[in-house]
């Protein structure tokens, strides 16, 4: 699995965040973070993002 | 570690937990609003506009929070048609965020509250089944805060709340993505009416928005949901597609945001532990609008919390007037504005500029209340295709 986010596009609105099933989004000092161990690539995050910051391969 | 003691902990200094901090402060409750923010107010997601109305329940809001007063709306069909809503005075504001959410937060500290800002909730103490206070950043140094009850108020994404074990995550069906420009030099047609531009090549499932904040300057956003692309995109293309409006313009912030427009909770409430505002989904879901349920929604909050406090017992149960009681004042009215959302979302050009062709102005501002939906109901039946989705309504 990949999962990437675009740290120059993201501006860290916390949408992706509220919308992952597995909780292991969160907006930390670094900006956004993926917690792997959780992490599905399900891609709701991906759909959610308004910025187009965040990419998912399954 | 250093260790504190308050009646209630507020986690975030949007205008949710202002209102919970100020309405408890003013009870005589001992209350601690933590915002992990440096600048409380910024950076904004928010539209920034507001009706008259929610004046009557935070008070005059002082001319140096509002950038603009606004008499109407102009609503742009796909086909390019428009339905204006004039009130021939002034109805509204466009305010400055990062100056409103401040004198929010100035009254709640001149009410009694304590607030502090860059300091983060790092998690949720629990004890015996019961949320029993934060731990906290501040200032690099650690806090324990043990208190009787913890609100969130932090927000669409609401970690606080997914700390404390209430399941708040947003079905991505009920969440629209928003993505905003505020921008100056725009040649507006008129800059005391907000423009919305509905269409599904324009905005899927949403609308663009210009809210005007002065002569030449406006928030020009996007809310947008299950689309092919990014909210970004579409925000992007309608300006490029608008150089009458943005040929000289320039941008002066990037904003962006996920807004709750629907799926309202039953349950907002654990042992100790209470949610409000965007992180409680409580947003009208055909605008997008949360400052207003987010003031209501706290000042419920404030009087649920200090009854519960005097009562000794801050229990799941007793919390549970706080459900009870939004529902009944904000609850129904809401879901029945889901359901306008939920029709609207499937209708298409063709429909919408129908629509546009007989309904009025006042008609519009009232199916965004949840009033009078019986009446969209009848206008959509006309249309054979439509009288399934316009049964939804009734």
């Amino acid at each position: 699995m990949a999962w990437k986010v675009d740290r120059k596009k993201c501006l860290r609105c916390g949408a992706c965040v509220s919308v992952c099933p597995k909780h292991a989004l969160s907006l930390g000092e670094h900006g956004l973070e993926n917690d792997r161990s959780k992490c599905i690539s399900c891609g709701i995050c991906k759909k959610a993002c308004p910025a187009g910051s965040i990419e998912v391969e399954k | 570690m250093m260790n504190e003691n308050y009646d209630v902990v507020v986690a975030g200094a949007g205008p949710g937990g202002s209102s919970v901090s100020k309405n408890l402060a003013r009870k005589g409750v001992k209350v601690l609003m933590l915002e992990k923010r440096q600048e409380i107010g910024s950076p904004k997601r928010c539209g920034e506009g507001l009706t008259f109305s929610t004046e009557k329940l935070i008070g005059k809001i002082p001319s140096r929070c509002i950038a603009q007063t606004i008499n109407g709306a102009k609503i742009y069909s796909p086909g390019g048609k428009s339905v204006m809503i004039d009130f021939g005075e002034n109805m509204g504001y466009v305010v400055e965020r990062k100056v409103f959410d401040k004198w929010l937060a100035f009254e709640a500290v001149r009410a009694g509250a304590r607030v502090r800002a860059k300091a983060e909730v790092t998690d949720v103490i629990k004890e015996d089944g019961f949320v029993k206070g934060v731990t906290a950043d501040i200032d690099r140094k650690e806090y324990r805060i043990n208190s009787k009850v913890v609100v969130a108020a932090d927000g669409v994404e609401s970690i606080v709340s997914r700390k404390a074990g209430l399941e708040t995550t947003n079905q991505l069906v009920n969440l629209d993505s928003g993505y905003q420009y505020e921008m100056a030099g725009l040649n507006m047609e008129d800059n005391h009416k907000i423009i919305l531009y509905f269409g599904t090549q324009v905005a899927p499932r949403g609308y663009v928005w210009i809210f005007p904040k002065g002569r030449d300057v406006a928030n020009v956003g996007i809310g947008t949901a299950m689309a092919d692309r990014p909210a970004k995109y579409y925000l992007d293309a309608f300006i490029e597609n608008n150089p009458k409006i943005f040929k000289k313009s320039g941008i002066i912030e990037v904003n962006a945001g996920g807004i709750p427009v629907g799926g309202f909770l039953e349950n907002m409430v654990l042992n100790g532990f209470l949610a409000v505002g965007d992180a409680a989904h409580q947003v009208n879901p055909i605008h997008g609008g949360g400052l207003k349920e987010a003031t209501i929604a706290g000042q419920i909050a404030a009087d649920v919390i200090s009854k519960c406090i005097d009562g000794n017992d801050v229990s799941q149960k007793a919390l549970s007037e706080y459900n009870k009681r939004w529902w009944q004042e904000r609850g129904k009215k809401l879901k029945n504005v889901e359901k306008l959302r939920q029709v609207t979302e499937k209708l298409s050009d063709k429909d919408l500029n129908m629509l546009a062709d007989v309904l009025k102005g006042d008609h519009l501002i009232e199916f965004s209340r949840g009033n009078k939906l019986a009446l969209l109901a009848k206008v959509l039946m006309k249309n054979p295709k439509l009288i399934l989705l316009a049964r939804h309504l009734i």
